[in-house]
């Protein structure tokens, strides 16, 4: 099926492009931008209006498939994702069984043939059963279609393990993905130590947790030659490291939450666990330094840590509630109204955090709409006004703290090899 | 007047006025226990819960003896004779409960926002907190001050050290808070370790040195260390802890000739506090006691039979 998008403005900073243009998509394929007529036999949609970007990519993100499919399922998690305007997603190997083998890694593959709407790159364990002690095995993951490691979930505790890792990981020059937190100077606490779990009564994880393993990473990445990549980074001085490794040529990058440089531990209330998270939510001053970072290109990506949780594991006490909160489906509207609109971030700037830089951090070989390019698209409606109602979201687990905010942009459409799985109605 | 509100979960939420009338109201109460007949029927009818998490000696049976002189019926659960030990949440042990029409509920439990997450799912009764965690302890940094204005003209301008495991502390925090309000100069000492970040945020003076705590204090609040709540190592021995923190003769010659001791149970002798000063003259340990059955009467006719008031 031919498809021609008429009338939007492609955004692809790969190909430095910003101007109102037609796109055709053939067999799969980019086929041409400019001013296309269009043949009836093609199926015509107007995108007058809209924002036509390189398909976005969420790389982080919680399928739970399998072992926990009562809280998300490969196929629930890609009809999220497909809603929120991704075209493919990242996900991590904290499933049950841990995705520590190519037979784990061919299943969620295959789960997401099934369901047949967004591409799903599995992320490979670093280490057995992500226990921390031996290296998975990283070679057979990356032949059956992983493209990261990462024991996400819990950090990497030895330091040597994390520098094999990064060492092994150069055979496949995929990027060794780092969930940093030093345990002991996290204490057992469940949100970020300051003058706010003081006054909540409540056991607060040292920001030092976060930035000791932030800079014990930037080091090894530099003797190493490996690429470093930091989980939901979220301090101040978490990003100044990474800054620094930059600006030393070593290959380290990072992403960041919407959370994270939206809400800070002071819009903690009532002890709703819909604002517990690990990395938790920080102070106001580190959220202004995400929005720098995501500004001044400290910080590579947005990705959402989308973590479904069921309700029994979230209405409890906030001390024993999950950690996480799902993200995809908020994740657009998010970054539009708070980065965009205030004009924080311009639109191509935008379109590399979501697509561009992924796909170069991932080798995926998308992020671009040139000629030939696989059709991943993402459109999206730049006034669009949504009020956030969980009910509605595709994902099956309920756990947001955003239910009820007034947003503005959003997906209205999403193109995976050039088949539409997702059209916003009305 | 009633206490705006339904429920008692903090000092935080109390206005200066709240506070006020609880301590005059409180006052009131007092005088019933020189009764013969230590019993009056102003909550006749009213059943109150009391549901506690956590073991407690004093805050329990204040809560009951205040109950039952009050004439409400009172009714405790124990946690480890209930279905929790079969596994039973919190939402629904307290939606269970309040299908009986409790008309309040006391809950003390060990995680910091359990009162509140019962008062989201508990929109029926009237909840108060006998202790969250670290959090809060309002019933305790009332009767408190109560004892403090029994000693005291006023607590605007006293000079009160509150000594000890302040991170694991929900009576510091209650009382700090308390206090604060109520314009005390509050000084909060202890070793570093047991001093949360950002505590100097409450309007007090943060201090390592017992010395400068106790110069001239007119009031010294001693806390327990909580050994139950710490998770790791803060101090390198009792003896240690004891030598610097503890409060003994010698160090209380630093306070005014006429301050009180107080301390909010249980004590834990030799440690921070010495026998000779628990038992001694400055001491107003067991008045805190008797004070908090006539503050928690006052709390329970305030939150339902105040606003009952026209009927009878």
């Amino acid at each position: 099926m031919t498809l021609l998008l008429q009338g939007g403005k492609i955004v692809d900073p790969s190909q430095k492009l910003e101007k109102k243009a037609d796109i055709l998509i053939e067999k799969g394929r980019v086929a041409g931008i400019g001013k296309i007529r269009g043949k009836k036999s093609w199926n015509r949609l107007d995108v007058t209006g809209r924002v036509v970007a390189p398909g976005f990519i969420d790389m982080h993100v919680h399928l739970r498939e399998p072992g926990r499919e009562d809280k998300e399922t490969v196929l629930t998690g890609s009809q999220a994702a497909a809603a929120a305007g991704f075209t493919g997603v990242m996900c991590m190997p904290n499933t049950d069984p841990v995705n520590d083998s190519a037979a784990v890694t061919r299943f969620i593959i295959e789960r997401a043939r099934e369901a047949g709407l967004v591409n799903v790159f599995p992320a490979g364990a670093i280490t057995k059963g992500s226990r921390g002690e031996e290296l998975a095995e990283i070679g057979e993951m990356f032949k059956a279609g992983a493209v990261a490691i990462t024991d996400d979930g819990q950090p990497v505790e030895n330091p040597q393990i994390m520098r094999r890792a990064l060492e092994y990981a150069r055979i496949f020059d995929i990027p060794v993905i780092d969930h940093c937190e030093e345990r002991a100077l996290a204490a057992g606490g469940c949100m970020n130590e300051s003058g706010v779990s003081t006054r909540l009564g409540l056991r607060g994880m040292s920001r030092a947790a976060e930035e000791l393993h932030v800079a014990r990473d930037v080091m090894l990445s530099r003797i190493t030659g490996g690429r470093a990549h930091i989980a939901h980074i979220s301090t101040a001085e978490s990003l100044d490291w990474v800054r620094q490794a930059k600006k030393q040529g070593a290959g380290v990058t990072c992403e960041v939450t919407p959370h994270h440089f939206i809400l800070s531990d002071e819009d903690i209330k009532n002890y709703d666990t819909n604002f517990k998270m690990n990395p938790p939510l920080r102070t106001p001053a580190d959220v202004k330094a995400m929005v720098r970072g995501l500004a001044d290109g400290s910080i590579d990506c947005i990705a959402t840590d989308h973590a479904p949780h069921t309700r029994l594991e979230k209405e409890v006490t906030f001390e024993e509630a999950a950690h996480g909160i799902i993200g995809m489906e908020t994740a657009v509207p998010l970054a539009w109204e708070f980065l965009v609109r205030p004009q924080v971030i311009s639109v191509p700037r935008l379109v590399e955090l979501f697509s561009v830089n992924p796909n170069r951090i991932l080798k995926l070989g998308r992020g671009t709409l040139q000629e030939g390019a696989m059709a991943d698209v993402t459109v999206i409606h730049p006034d669009l006004e949504i009020t956030v109602d969980v009910s509605k979201f595709k994902s099956k687990s309920r756990n947001c703290p955003f239910h009820g905010w007034t947003l503005h942009g959003a997906a209205v459409m999403t193109i995976v090899g050039g088949k539409v799985v997702y059209q916003r109605r009305g | 007047m009633a206490l705006r509100g339904k429920h008692l979960l903090g000092i935080e939420e109390l206005s200066v006025q709240e506070i006020e009338l609880i301590l005059n109201t409180s006052r009131g109460f007092k005088e019933v226990f020189t009764r013969p007949i230590k019993k009056v029927p102003t909550l006749r009818g009213k059943t109150v819960i009391n549901l506690f998490y956590e073991p407690s000696t004093r805050t329990r049976s204040s809560f009951e003896i205040a109950a039952k002189r009050l004439s409400a019926d009172a009714v405790n659960f124990t946690v480890s004779a209930s279905s929790v030990v079969k596994g039973e949440t919190l939402i629904d042990t307290g939606r269970n409960l309040q299908s009986m029409a409790p008309d309040i509920i006391v809950i003390r439990h060990s995680a910091a926002g359990a009162p509140h997450l019962l008062a989201q799912y508990c929109k029926d009764s009237c909840i108060v907190n006998a202790g969250d965690g670290m959090h809060e302890h309002p019933t305790q940094a009332l009767l408190d001050a109560f004892t403090i204005l029994d000693h005291k003209q006023n607590i605007e301008g006293l000079k009160v050290a509150i000594i000890g495991d302040i991170t694991h502390s929900r009576v510091a925090r209650s009382n700090v808070l308390l206090l604060r309000k109520m314009k005390a100069k509050v000084y909060a000492c202890g070793p570093p370790t047991l001093i949360p970040l950002e505590f100097d945020a409450y309007g007090v003076t943060v201090t390592y040195q017992m010395r400068e705590a106790l110069e001239d204090a007119d009031v010294v609040m001693m806390l327990r260390t909580q050994r139950e709540r710490q998770k790791e190592v803060f101090y390198p021995s009792v003896k240690e802890y004891s030598i610097l923190y503890g409060l003994d003769k010698e160090k209380m010659k630093w306070a005014k000739r006429d301050a009180i001791v107080m301390h909010p149970g249980p004590i834990n002798r030799g440690v921070e506090i010495d026998p000779e000063m628990a038992d001694g003259e400055y001491s107003v340990i067991l008045e805190q006691v008797t004070n908090g059955v006539a503050v928690r009467m006052a709390v329970l006719y305030l939150l339902l039979g105040a606003s009952e008031e026209a009927e009878s």
